[in-house]
């Protein structure tokens, strides 16, 4: 039975997690490569690392904790941040990456995703979308973390970049994200139903109930979680059993048989 | 034996073999990435990785002899695991980007995934459940792997021309593909094995034991 994804995302800043799990045991909960083993265990379906840092100096660092990561961690890694050429991508998809996860340049060069997918194929290439609401059921892009309004309607660019060869869609609602409120549910089903690939739902989850809305009213083939796990709130266990419950299909964590 | 057992993982130039190369240590094995036709030939298994796009592929094959090399290899008996474009690479021909010459190797088509459900997504990222078509996966790299789930990163799939060779098929919105073949030496899956938690890494050990029982017959 096809699955829904549970994903958990770790922001790494000069190669640290920022926010992190509180997990007690881990020697260094701010190495990456630690949280990303826990995660592993604990069944996470894939992982996504935001890498926030500022500069491109420390970009290195980056493709060293993806390479660390991937020799460690047996499930699906996405990596995403600073992402601005072909190179960029090429040296994160040698490191181990899986996927790579393209933001602002897609919206100042939407070519860009066009040559990211000609070269590495469209299942490795994913558009992170940053959206504020503006008006009623209209939903504008953001770039820099959410500070710069681009006047671009958000359907209409996530139909854009599809088009151009984008494989998947990471939708943050800007307006959601850190709130707990859950996510926009509005804005992930107008993607969700508008384009043809894959959306993950982000920004906004505070309770289990939120992972199973996004997936059921949201129409999102996965569903991405930060605070929730950093804090120790919920389990990954404990979100899969949720879902299964309400009767969206998750891998087990046990890695048994599918159950719904 | 085991020990010195020579696993090639064929280099195609095109992407990250990080993942299948730290799965096959973790069996044991010492995997070597090439793409050179006489380290190929003396392998005791290759493994065909499922990484990039099928053009630029293809073209690296030509180019270094390694083609040629995998299809001697075959000949020999020896077990080969492709996966995912390794798999599609085999077959006759493809379509991604413009149509393409295979290896020939898996006689069938590789094809776009073409669900009929609305609102169906392309490609497919996913955990996904293989479901027998053979009646006897004992043979296979998925021997003890019935009903579980594996990690499916794709937009296309292959159609083996003889129904014989699908030993599993997966149900992606509705489009029943072929998740898993094989034909006598030739086991091909259409998901990542190498990202597919500890399911996947059953089917490497299934595979490292076809190599052990291959070489056992012909060492006597």
């Amino acid at each position: 039975m096809l699955t829904v994804r549970v994903i958990p995302c770790l922001d790494v800043k000069d190669g640290r997690v920022v926010k992190g799990v509180n997990f007690v045991d881990l020697r260094d909960a701010g190495d990456p490569v630690e949280q990303a083993k826990v995660y592993d265990a604990a069944g996470a379906d894939e992982l996504t690392f935001l890498d926030i840092t500022a500069s491109s100096d420390n970009r290195d660092t980056l493709f060293d904790v993806v390479s660390r990561t991937a020799e460690v961690a047996f499930m699906p890694l996405t990596v995403g941040g600073g992402v601005r050429k072909v190179d960029d991508i090429r040296k994160l998809l040698l490191a181990g990456a899986d996927k790579v996860s393209i933001n602002t340049a897609a919206v100042k060069r939407p070519d860009f995703v066009k040559e990211a997918a000609e070269r590495f194929g469209s299942q490795c290439i994913t558009v992170a979308i940053d959206a504020k609401s503006v008006a009623p059921g209209r939903w504008e892009i953001f770039t820099h973390g959410g500070r710069e309004a681009t006047g671009i309607d958000t359907v209409a660019f996530a139909e854009q970049v599809v088009s151009l060869g984008a494989g998947e869609i990471l939708l943050t609602s800007m307006d959601r994200d850190g709130t707990k409120a859950g996510f926009n549910l509005p804005l992930t089903r107008a993607i969700a139903d508008a384009v043809s690939v894959p959306v993950v739902a982000s920004g906004g989850v505070g309770t289990l109930d939120h992972m199973v809305e996004g997936v059921t009213e949201g129409h999102a083939s996965a569903v991405l979680a930060a605070s929730i796990f950093h804090f120790g709130e919920f389990s990954i266990a404990q979100v899969k059993a949720h879902m299964a419950a309400a009767g969206v299909p998750v891998r087990p964590v046990d890695g048994g048989t599918a159950a719904a | 034996m085991t020990q010195s057992k020579n696993v090639v993982i064929v280099d195609y130039r095109v992407g990250n073999t990080h993942s299948l190369e730290r799965s096959l240590k973790r069996c044991g094995l010492s995997p070597v990435i090439t793409s050179d036709p006489a380290v190929i030939e003396q392998a005791d298994g290759v493994l065909m990785p499922g990484v990039g796009a099928f053009g630029p592929a293809m073209e690296s094959l030509m180019e270094t002899g390694a083609s040629a090399a995998i299809r001697r290899f075959v000949d020999s008996g020896r077990p080969v695991l492709a996966i995912c474009l390794g798999m599609q690479l085999l077959a006759d021909e493809g379509e991604e980007g413009g149509h393409h010459r295979g290896l020939s190797i898996i006689p069938g088509r590789v094809r776009r995934l073409a669900p009929p459900q609305e609102h169906s997504k392309i490609p497919q990222i996913a955990w996904n459940e293989i479901m027998p078509v053979a009646d006897d996966w004992r043979e296979t790299v998925l021997d003890g792997l019935q009903g579980r789930q594996m990690y499916f990163l794709h937009s296309y799939v292959v159609d083996p021309a003889r129904p014989e060779d699908r030993v599993a098929e997966t149900d992606y919105m509705g489009d029943c593909f072929c998740a898993a073949y094989r034909s006598a030496n030739v086991h091909g899956v259409q998901f990542h094995p190498e990202l597919s938690a500890e399911a996947g890494q059953a089917v490497f050990r299934n595979f490292v034991r076809l190599i052990d029982e291959t070489a056992q017959k012909n060492d006597i």
